[in-house]
């Protein structure tokens, strides 16, 4: 934090910033960094478990008097466990990114007919897109379950119906998600119409201009969804457990709880924290890496919705 | 589709109808992988669950069909009320302390202090871990040996409560627990703040107002809708609060005397055979999600109906 509180003399507006100075704004950064701090010592913790011994788990010390990668190793590799966690990560790797994919790619269609075709019934379909927002995710839970018990899967992944398989995880990811079809709407609009129409003059398709036109111009809100898309997926714990029953097809969430019931509920929390914390890291790189849309993703969401 | 385009272009009066259809059809076409998700994977299952919620349906056999049976069922149902009064204590209890703490945050990072875009990451950050092993993380946090006991034991409180395993501390549990993610409010908190005009405060200061007068008669009244929406959005989120309780209970919905048995737990209970009768319970299951829909419908009504007395939207004149 020390870092921040460095005023470089070439940085003119942090050194205005810190010209106005007042007592009530220090005491307001002091609130901050203690807070920050709370925010970020769960994680601190969660690391400091992870590298302790058994016998350092009890003792009162937060880091380990000597960091071990034990708990690292008996989580993956006790009893042949490494088959299945690469099996779920493999698993979840497959689901996440089929997901991401539709999802983008699909919204992007639906999106483009709304904001720069016109056919009759458009707004009154686009009004019904908006009202799906407002449905409860739980409301659909029980009937979906029993939908894709009807659906026919032909024996893929082993299963006469969707139970049991990918499908019901993946392919409505092909179908757009409300609130990202309106978003990628916004922007789709704010795209002038002579771009598409000299396209078209040029003897260019609508899927031509949709896909050589129109969707480079929308990477950026196309980069929100699919990040915001890859964290819903790749966390998602509520879909596989109501989906995924043989323990082969589990992702990596349901198999992290797999790993703790296995314990008996009580398990030894260094090696519980070591496995937490690996099945964290990719969603912990992506934010860090893309920070910024998501950060921003959320303010255009609640500015948006608010 | 290109060629049809040029000849209709082309001096012929006559075919002008036709690019009108063929744009009519491309704008179908595009929207289709929606309207065939919405009318497959959420219209049909809410209609066919309409019905499936007046009959017994274990999936296998077709459905029985009994009238009102499960909802006379549910209303004498005992579990059915532990899962409802102990929703309402979350939606009641933890509300007004995200608004509260998550504009107190937003206040202070508007102060456009230094290291503002570093606290904001860092508040932020919980929110990209919702997961399993997030909610692992803080089992390990509120065990009764846990960091936050042991940060207790330091400032004098020895015998810190039992926060998962006691039942008068399970909920107050998850709420402490639910303060880490409270990041993704703040951001839009924030956001609203950023969006009230300077000019604002200017004439209140030439008017006369300071700091509490100033957040009172111009922060809140602007920030409104902002409010307004997050409180509709954070209970209808917290109506259906189901992982962390079903992770943290072990999905036992006898944990704790039953204090983490939410309505969604009980629900899925009821839908798998893992409370009640045993096999699919399908009809009742249902019949909870409907009610619950009601439920959460009937609140959001009332907020919009309260909404009027205290939101204040500039379009709306003064």
């Amino acid at each position: 934090m020390a870092t921040t509180l460095k005023v470089r003399p070439d940085q003119a507006v942090r050194d205005n910033r810190l010209r106005h100075l007042s007592w009530g704004k220090i005491a307001a950064f002091m609130v901050l960094a203690l807070i920050s701090v709370t925010w970020i010592v769960p994680f601190l913790w969660m690391l400091a478990t992870s590298l302790k011994t058994a016998q350092d788990l009890v003792g009162t010390n937060f880091w380990p008097t000597h960091a071990s990668l034990e708990p690292y190793r008996s989580a993956f590799f006790d009893f042949d466990r490494l088959q299945l966690w690469l099996r779920w990560t493999f698993n979840t790797v497959v689901i996440t990114l089929t997901a991401v994919v539709g999802k983008v790619i699909s919204t992007a269609l639906v999106a483009y007919s709304f904001a720069r075709l016109r056919w009759r019934g458009r707004d009154t379909v686009f009004a019904m897109v908006l009202g799906t927002m407002m449905i409860p995710g739980v409301v659909t839970m029980i009937p979906s379950f029993i939908v894709f018990s009807k659906l026919p899967a032909f024996g893929f992944q082993g299963s006469q119906n969707w139970i049991n398989t990918f499908l019901p995880l993946t392919v409505p990811a092909f179908t757009g998600d409300a609130f990202f079809i309106f978003l990628m709407r916004q922007q789709m609009r704010g795209i002038p119409m002579e771009l598409s129409e000299a396209a078209k003059i040029d003897g260019a398709s609508e899927f031509r201009v949709w896909w050589n036109i129109i969707v480079p111009l929308v990477k950026p809100v196309m980069g929100v969804i699919a990040i915001f898309t890859f964290q819903a997926a790749w966390e998602d714990f509520m879909g596989p457990l109501l989906y995924l029953q043989s323990e082969a097809k589990y992702t990596l969430q349901l198999g992290l709880r797999q790993f703790e019931a296995a314990a008996g509920g009580l398990p030894a929390w260094n090696e519980l924290m070591a496995a937490s914390l690996i099945v964290m890291i990719p969603v912990l790189v992506v934010f860090l890496m893309f920070q910024r849309y998501f950060i921003e993703g959320v303010q255009i969401s609640g500015g948006v919705k608010g | 589709m290109s060629i049809a385009i040029e000849r209709s272009t082309g001096a012929q009066p006559k075919p002008l109808l036709r690019p009108r259809v063929k744009e009519e059809l491309k704008g179908w076409l595009f929207a289709s992988p929606w309207i065939i998700g919405f009318l497959l994977f959420t219209a049909a299952p809410m209609l066919f669950s309409i019905y499936a919620s007046f009959t017994e349906y274990n999936i296998t056999t077709a459905p029985r069909w009994i009238g009102l049976g499960n909802y006379r069922e549910l209303f004498q149902d005992p579990y059915f009320y532990t899962g409802l009064l102990n929703t309402f204590w979350m939606v009641i209890v933890k509300t007004p302390l995200v608004i509260v703490i998550a504009i107190g945050l937003a206040l202070l990072l508007a102060m456009d202090l230094p290291g503002g875009r570093f606290f904001r990451t860092v508040f932020y950050l919980p929110n990209v871990l919702a997961g399993v092993a997030a909610v692992f993380l803080w089992k390990w946090i509120l065990a009764p040996d846990g960091l936050l006991n042991r940060a207790l034991g330091l400032i004098g409180i020895h015998n810190g409560p039992g926060w998962f395993s006691d039942p008068a501390w399970t909920k107050p549990g998850l709420v402490v627990m639910g303060m880490w993610w409270i990041g993704g409010s703040v951001l839009i908190y924030l956001a609203g703040l950023k969006n009230i005009p300077q000019e604002l405060y200017e004439a209140g200061s030439l008017d006369g107002a300071v700091g509490w007068s100033k957040f009172r008669y111009i922060t809140l009244p602007m920030l409104s809708p902002t409010i307004f929406f997050q409180v509709v959005t954070g209970i209808i989120g917290t109506f259906q609060i189901f992982t962390t309780a079903f992770i943290i209970s072990g999905s036992d919905p006898f944990f704790a005397g039953q204090s983490l048995l939410f309505y969604v737990l009980y629900l899925y209970y009821r839908a798998f055979g893992k409370l009640g009768p045993a096999g699919f319970q399908m009809g009742f299951a249902s019949a909870m999600a409907w009610i619950l829909f009601l439920i959460i419908m009937a609140f959001t009504v009332f907020q919009l109906r309260l909404s009027k007395r205290w939101v204040y939207y500039e379009d709306e004149g003064r």
